[in-house]
Parts: C-alpha cells; structure tokens; sequence
C-alpha cells in the first residue's frame, strides 16, 4: 500500500513521486479530449463537448474560455478547478494591462497560470488543479502560439498537441498528419479530423474555436462544424474505396 | 480652469474635454487626453487632481474590462456609472480619496438609448441629458438649457458645444485652447476635433 505517501500532498514518496500530483494527471485523463493546432497565420482550439442532457441548458457549458482579446484557454479535467484558474488567469491579464499598458503574451499568461499550478503542489491545505490547459493566441508579432499547461506546473510549447481522454491517440494522429504553414481552413480541418479519432458522435458533440492574424476569437457555428465534418467523411469513404481494389489484387 | 462638457441626442452622446494639462498657474502641455474608452460603447472623462484621474479611469477601464471578458456581456453605462460611482464613495472613505470628476458618456446598446451621468469627486451621481465640470460650467450650463432639446442632432449638439466654447473663450480669463469630442452612438466611439 501506498501507506501515508499519498495523504500529505507536499509529501515525496520514496521513489520521488507527488502522488496527488500524478492523482491530479488522472483527473485529467478522465477529462474530454480538447486539441490545439498551429497553423500558417491562424491557431485553432477544439473540444469534445459531452452531450448535454435532454433538460440541461447547452449555452452554460463552457469549455473553451476567453482570457483577454487574443488569449484563449481550453481545459481538460475538473471543470470547477478549471473555472477557478480561468478567473485567476483574466485578472492576471488585466492587472498586467494596468500596470505596464500592454497585453499580456501568450508565454507571460501560460507561465503565470502554470506557476498558480505549481504554487498548490507545494502550498499546505490544498490540492493541485485536476486540469491541464491548451492556451493559444497571438502576441504583437503576429506569430500563433500554442501552449500546454500541467497540474505539475510544466508548461510547453507546441505545434500541435493534445489533452484529456485519448489524448495519446490524437496526439499520434495529429504527428503523422501536420503540415507545416497550413492554411486557415487546412487547421480547422485537422483539428476537426484529429478530434473525431476519439469523438464518435460527430459535429454536434464538437466545438471549434479559433484566432487569425486579427487575434480575434471566433466560434465556429455547429453548421460550420457539420460542413467540415462532412468534407472529411466523404474523403474517408473515398480513401476507402480506392483501398479496395488494391485488397483484392 | 479644467472644463468637460456632455450632451446627450436621440441616438447619440458628445463628451468634450479641454486639452490642457495645468500645473498651478502654469499650463504644462496642449494635446493631454482626458478620456478613457471604457468599452466601446462607454467613455469616461475625467478633471481634477492630476495624475488621480489617470489612475482611476484606468483603473475602472480594466475592471469594466475584466467584466465583460467574464460575463461574455459588455456593461451598460447605467452599470459603468454605478460601479465607478462605487469605487470613488468607497475611495472617499479611505484615507487618501481620489479627487476626480467625471462624466461618463455612453450608449444602451440593449435599451438602444444614449446615456449620460454626471458625477464630482463626493461621487455624488446623476443621470442628466447635458452636463459639464469645471468653471466652464458656471458659463455654459445656461446656454444648454436654452438650446438643448432632447431630439437634437449630431450636427446640431457639435454647434452648442462650439458655442459653449467660443462663450468660454470670450468671457473667461483664461486661455482656452483646442478642445476635444467623443461621440458614442450605436456604432461605438468617434473623436471629433472641436
């Protein structure tokens, strides 16, 4: 047995493992898959969105959050831990604002909310956040930027990545698939195709939102979704039937 | 010395603002902006102590800022001026108050109203169709009574506030140089150069 190594959080166990840290890392793997794709001049967010209940009002789950004009966050893991951060985070970038007249970078924010992450793996009396985070958007060089956030407090950057359920199976996908400079429509394409690996149920159970040059957040409409949805599926079947000749030679 | 006028239309509002920075009796600098854009469809103008009101409407920008990113709502100006109202009744009790007047000019994007409130550093508020701060006001707030109908429009609300400025430039001691327009309407906020 674990014994009383995974009681006090602050505790190491013998072979230098924060169990509660590595507990935290679980929640998140139980958590919906989200992915990040960086495109040519664009960077593309999407989620798995659990399929609300019959009574249950759509419109309140959130799971891709604005942080300021042209920061954006997606989470996997506990949404209440998430909503938490989320708010630590939106103060942060206009507490920056304020003091020094300029937006936050992406970096700056990613690295403020993995160091939230870290301070409560190593505060007595709390816990880690059950949430890692895809944070994407532009800075004044109007280069996209796409970050990764653990409970542990590590933060990457990356091209393309993915979190949550499954994360390991899009994250293969999305290896074998990326392009460099893709365009806005050869990202959201991506992002879509690499989240129907794990999302059975197809556009109504997807949410895409993404930032051009102007670092606008926009949300693609389901019909949006549904198109793209549809491109790939017709592609798919045509992969298929040109696989079929050659498994009869 | 400092002077802010405000105007509301039918479906516009003007807040000016005199460009000076002064410093006792010494003027420092012409081009000193006095407004701050609160969202785009609110503006604050702000006279008094200087450096205070500075600090303050930035510090309500990013507030009313930070609201609107977590209601995904942009705040009424009704909301703007209730909060700001708030902030300076809470500053006033503290050991160092802010000492700053304000208007807060904005549009009802929801009621499809203008909106005007006129506040003074005992954050004393009011919701009014004209307004103005400063000495400017003793001189002005009569001939905005007399000329302002609640139906004026843009071309006309501009022409009150020229003559408003051209009867400061007349009758006070003091010099008097450009002053500056935000206009807010349904589209958001333009600067008008007076």
């Amino acid at each position: 047995m674990a014994g009383s190594y995974d009681r006090a959080l602050t505790i190491f166990s013998p072979d230098g493992h924060l169990f509660q840290v590595d507990y935290a890392l679980e929640a998140v793997r139980k958590g919906s898959c989200v992915v990040g794709v960086r495109g040519k001049d664009v960077v593309v967010l999407g989620v798995e969105k659990k399929s609300v209940l019959k009574l249950q009002d759509d419109r309140t789950v959130k799971k891709i959050c604005m942080l300021d004009d042209h920061v954006c966050l997606a989470f996997a893991g506990l949404s209440a831990d998430a909503r938490v951060l989320v708010n630590k985070a939106r103060i942060e970038c206009q507490s920056h604002r304020l003091t020094v007249e300029d937006a936050v970078s992406i970096e700056y924010i990613t690295r403020h909310i993995a160091g939230v992450q870290q301070k409560y793996t190593q505060s007595g009396g709390v816990r880690p956040f059950g949430i890692s985070t895809l944070i994407m958007g532009f800075d004044s060089d109007k280069v996209p930027k796409l970050y990764q956030t653990d409970p542990s407090g590590v933060y990457s950057a990356w091209k393309a990545n993915a979190i949550g359920r499954s994360s390991k199976t899009v994250r293969e996908f999305l290896e074998k698939n990326y392009k460099e400079d893709m365009t806005r429509d050869e990202t959201v394409k991506l992002a879509i195709k690499s989240l129907l690996e794990v999302v059975q149920t197809g556009a109504k159970n997807i949410e895409i939102a993404l930032m051009g040059e102007d670092a606008k957040i926009q949300r693609l409409e389901l019909s949006e979704v549904e198109k793209v949805v549809a491109e790939i599926e017709a592609e798919n079947e045509k992969e298929k039937e040109k696989a079929k000749p050659s498994q009869q030679q | 010395m400092e002077t802010l006028f405000g105007i509301t239309g039918k479906d516009f509002v003007i807040a000016a603002y005199d460009t000076k920075a002064v410093a006792s009796i010494t003027m420092m600098k012409i081009g000193e902006d006095k407004s701050r854009n609160l969202n785009d469809h609110s503006v604050m103008l702000y006279s008094g102590e200087p450096g205070d009101g500075v600090h303050f409407a930035e510090y309500i920008e990013r507030n009313v800022k930070l609201n609107g990113i977590r209601h995904g709502l942009e705040m009424s100006p009704k909301a703007v001026a209730s909060f700001a109202r708030r902030e300076l009744a809470d500053s006033l009790r503290s050991r160092k108050p802010y000492s700053v007047n304000l208007l807060i000019a904005g549009y009802d994007v929801k009621k499809d109203t203008p909106a005007l409130y006129w506040m003074d550093h005992l954050a004393s508020s009011a919701e009014v169709p004209f307004a103005a701060h400063g000495y400017g006001a003793y001189y002005c707030l009569s001939m905005m009574d007399r000329y302002h109908r609640p139906d004026i429009t843009e071309e006309e609300g501009i022409k009150l506030l020229k003559m408003c400025i051209n009867e400061l430039r007349t009758r006070m001691i003091l010099n008097m140089p450009d002053f500056v327009a935000k206009v807010v309407t349904k589209e958001g906020i333009r600067v008008v150069q007076l």
